[in-house]
């Protein structure tokens, strides 16, 4: 069996697939290449995780190709078509109380959802992951102090203080994207330190100890990428919570201000026709419900196929 | 022969994975009368699953299949999975490897003793308590009031195994399994517990399957040895006539040992073959 | 017992004799772990030397605190008194990247002593970055080279491999800061015999060819007899007995508990054990 070491020299499917699944890998990208394919595999194989991982996609692609998707401008007005019923002339899921195309904001919306999650998704594990594994490695007066802080942080209810943050810093995306990243750190940093305490011991820290590795390096680099799954399949998982909240604030008037199409905020403006007009806010619902569900069935799927535990059985 | 206790005939372990069926164990066949036989193999060479596979215990998704496994004439094949519940523990028992995964952390250790005995008889609470400090006296613990009121976290390894071999041995099964019983202790507390386990197996007239990587320990306690390789019985003899072993697996085995009457300057490193995966399993029965 | 006092003065090397060629000497070694009144001390007292290029043996069963040793001397405990002096200095309680170059460790168990999620290449490389060496590519093949290991190695994550290939791996590591003094703590007790057959022959070549002193931590008996020159016995932390190897082929320990350790570790004998 032979392997291909550069890239460029593409073997064909089944040479590819071999090249992909080589025990024997021959260079370090080749080696991260087989990771990597081990583990889209064993994502494929978990049917549902998949179908979360597709409706992500989906997603992504909805916020670049939002202009080619949308069948009008997300602000445009026609005050003629007001609350037009899901199917007729052309709007596909009806129109709003300023005659705008729902359809259209929302795939407009997706842009703002997904850079809320975004945003809070590489702030606040990155900010947790770092109190958590400092905490945890050095143990003593550090921890106390550290942990002290988290338990200070998580004894808010979490849009409690989300709406502290933004009354503070007043109404706006930013605020909230702000105000979220916030309150949702902490929790990363108790499930940092945990994971730090069970690793801290272990024999592969000692030997990197022994040849002299200073600390941050033994945690960046070794505490690091073991912390790493659990805190990804926590931020899958808290990602449908961090949509709702940013859709909360949105809802409460103190997220993305009018006319903008956030999802939480189009949600707020539907509820005055709810009776009769249940699409206006119906179909935003359903658009927050079948992300949060996407990010749930990924984040339940990640689990499995990032525990170690479960890879070694 | 009358006096075989447990006979098994081409008997296969199957685990299925995504390239492919491994195969654990590839059709052997053994027998145990009242007995101590020794299954001696390095890991992954189907000697646990060998074990766990007379008791019907393979867990999905590996499969177990056999022409025969009979104990005591009876086909136990044939038996249902309540059938087999009678058997497991009363009729044949198992000692793993580690007392601290076998018994159940949050009741005494008196309590998982009696429980043991009721679920097979039927006497009494107070017979069962009799029954059970009787039991720990036996495998001379020296306070068994006080270890029948303990918890499994107080014991020590020794003590923890002792109190496994008295709850496997209490129901008076005829066939006892031994999974490295002894691996995880000290090499003089693994000689009492062995020494004591030895003498309750004779005094019962038992069977005993003694399963260990420890080549060593294996021929200075058994009496008779099969030895695995691959999911395959590569050889069986006496345990008194280990050193005459032939097949280059176990003389390979014998060889790679350090040992501390006869210095030697290099260890043999095991030449492995293909041609012993593809060899015909010996058969042990006798 | 047999044996006149000053027979046994004279099997005692770590009370007084020639310190000339001392690589490693530990003197009144003591290592406590906890505070307060739950202090436990787990070494007691604890005096060894070992030989420029020689091979010591510490045995002892579990909590007799041989391993505590070994991570005193390395620096992984901080908690000890006593002196611990390399080539006639003393080692200090914290240690720097010069010690590292001194001393390296092999641990008991290679599926528990390598990173998860690291590639052999970036096990082997950490230590040379770290301590800024040039020709890193060269060294790494020549350390895979060195311990049997081709350069199909190279870029596996460690379950990618045997037992016997990980332990390899892991004697590779230690030995890419180019030390003196190798600690090897019960490194064969997680492996096949035919494995630990392999990895003690390495552990044999490489001394002679590196010139490498080692201190081996182990329950058995026979890896020890096979592996040291002289060995030491512990027991509830403390050194009960020190003599060489051919004292113990002989069987003639001095204490009753090393002759325990020494039948235990011969098999089974139902007379000498059964009645106890």
């Amino acid at each position: 069996m032979t392997t291909a070491p550069v890239k460029s020299n593409v073997p064909d499917r089944a040479g590819l697939k071999a090249w992909l699944s080589s025990d024997a890998p021959t260079s370090r990208g080749h080696a991260r290449a087989v990771q990597f394919y081990m583990g889209w595999m064993k994502l494929y194989e978990n049917k549902l995780a998949f179908l979360g991982f597709l409706i992500i996609l989906s997603l992504v692609l909805m916020a670049i190709f939002a202009p080619l998707l949308a069948t009008t401008e997300p602000n445009a007005q026609d005050l003629a078509k007001r609350l037009t019923a899901p199917g007729v002339d052309g709007h596909l899921l009806g129109t709003d109380e300023l005659g705008r195309d729902i359809w259209s904001r929302l795939v407009y919306g997706s842009r703002i959802t997904l850079l809320i999650v975004g945003i809070v998704a590489f702030t606040a594990p990155v900010f947790g992951l770092l109190i958590g594994t400092v905490a945890g490695y050095l143990g003593g007066w550090v921890d106390q102090a550290l942990m002290r802080l988290v338990d200070i942080f998580l004894a808010f209810p979490k849009l409690i203080l989300a709406l502290a943050f933004v009354a503070a810093l007043g109404a706006g995306i930013e605020s909230a994207i702000i105000a979220i990243s916030l309150t949702a750190w902490p929790p990363y940093a108790r499930i940092a330190r945990a994971e730090t305490l069970t690793i801290r011991n272990a024999d592969y820290i000692s030997a990197v100890r022994l040849q002299g590795a200073g600390v941050m390096h033994i945690i960046i680099g070794h505490v690091w990428p073991l912390c790493l799954s659990s805190i990804i399949v926590r931020v899958t998982l808290d990602m449908a919570g961090i949509i709702l909240t940013a859709a909360g604030l949105g809802f409460l008037g103190l997220g993305a201000q009018p006319p903008e199409p956030e999802w939480g905020a189009m949600i707020s403006a539907g509820r005055k026709f709810i009776l009769d007009h249940w699409w206006v806010a119906a179909m935003p619902g359903m658009a927050i419900f079948i992300v949060s569900l996407g990010f749930n069935l990924l984040g339940d799927g990640l689990r499995d196929i990032l525990d170690p535990k479960k890879s070694q059985s | 022969m009358s006096d075989t206790l447990l006979s098994v005939e081409d008997l296969w372990v199957r685990f299925p994975t995504r390239s492919g069926t491994v195969d654990a164990v590839r059709g052997i066949s053994f027998s145990v009368g009242r007995e101590r036989v020794g299954i001696v193999g390095e890991s992954g060479s189907g000697k646990s699953m060998t074990g766990r596979s007379i008791l019907r215990l393979i867990r999905s998704p590996g499969q177990m299949e056999a022409k025969s496994i009979k104990f005591n004439g009876e086909n136990l094949l044939d038996y249902s999975e309540r059938q087999m519940r009678k058997i497991r523990g009363h009729q044949i028992s198992m000692v793993m490897q580690d007392p601290k995964f076998s018994l159940n952390p949050v009741h005494t250790v008196g309590k998982q003793i009696c429980e043991a005995l009721r679920l097979h008889t039927k006497s009494s609470r107070r017979e069962a308590r009799q029954g059970a400090l009787e039991m720990l006296e036996a495998v001379q613990i020296r306070n068994p009031e006080r270890v029948f009121n303990s918890y499994p976290h107080e014991l020590s390894g020794g003590m923890g195994q002792r109190v496994m071999i008295a709850m496997m041995l209490i129901t008076d099964p005829k066939l006892l399994i031994a999974d490295e019983p002894t691996s995880a202790l000290d090499v003089t507390v693994q000689m009492k517990v062995l020494a004591i386990m030895d003498k309750l197996v004779q005094e019962r007239g038992m069977g005993l399957i003694f399963i260990s990587h420890d080549l060593n320990l294996v021929s200075s306690f058994c009496d008779r040895i099969i030895i695995m390789y691959a999911g395959r019985i590569v050889e069986t003899c006496k345990a008194s006539e280990l050193h005459n072993a032939t097949h280059p697996y176990t003389r390979g085995l014998l060889n790679a040992l350090p040992r501390i009457e006869e210095p030697k300057g290099r260890l043999e490193a095991l030449q492995r073959q293909d041609s012993w995966k593809q060899e015909v399993s010996v058969d042990a029965r006798v | 017992m047999p044996g006149s006092d000053s027979a046994v003065m004279e099997r005692k090397p770590w009370v007084a004799e020639a310190t000339k060629d001392a690589r490693l000497e530990i003197k009144d070694l003591n290592v406590y772990f906890g505070e307060g009144p739950d202090r436990f001390q787990a070494v007691k007292n604890v005096s060894v030397k070992v030989q420029q290029g020689g091979s010591f043996g510490i045995v002892g069963e579990s909590g007799s605190g041989k391993s505590t040793v070994l991570r005193a001397v390395c620096g992984l405990v901080e908690s000890w008194d006593g002196e611990i002096d390399i080539d006639g200095a003393p080692v200090s309680h914290k240690r720097d990247k010069v010690f590292a170059r001194k001393i390296q460790m092999v641990f008991q168990d290679p599926y528990a002593s390598l990173h998860p999620r690291h590639t052999v290449d970036r096990v082997l490389s950490e230590p040379l970055k770290l301590h800024g060496f040039d020709d890193i590519d060269g060294r790494v093949l020549r350390a895979l080279d060195d311990v049997g290991l081709g350069a199909d190695f190279r870029f596996r994550y460690p379950h990618q491999l045997s037992g016997g290939q990980r332990q390899r791996v892991a004697v590779a590591r230690a030995l890419m800061l180019e030390p003196e003094i190798l600690l090897l703590d019960e490194p064969t007790s997680a492996l096949d015999v035919s494995v630990q057959a392999e990895i003690l022959n390495l552990f044999a070549d490489l001394r002679k060819e590196h010139n490498l002193t080692y201190v081996m931590v182990t329950h058995d008996l026979a890896v020890v007899a096979h592996m040291c020159d002289e060995i030491a016995v512990m027991q509830h932390g403390e050194v009960v007995e020190v003599m060489d190897v051919e004292a113990m082929r002989s069987s003639t320990p001095e204490t009753a508990y090393t002759q325990e350790l020494l039948k235990a570790s011969m098999g089974y004998d139902a007379e000498f054990f059964g009645d106890s």
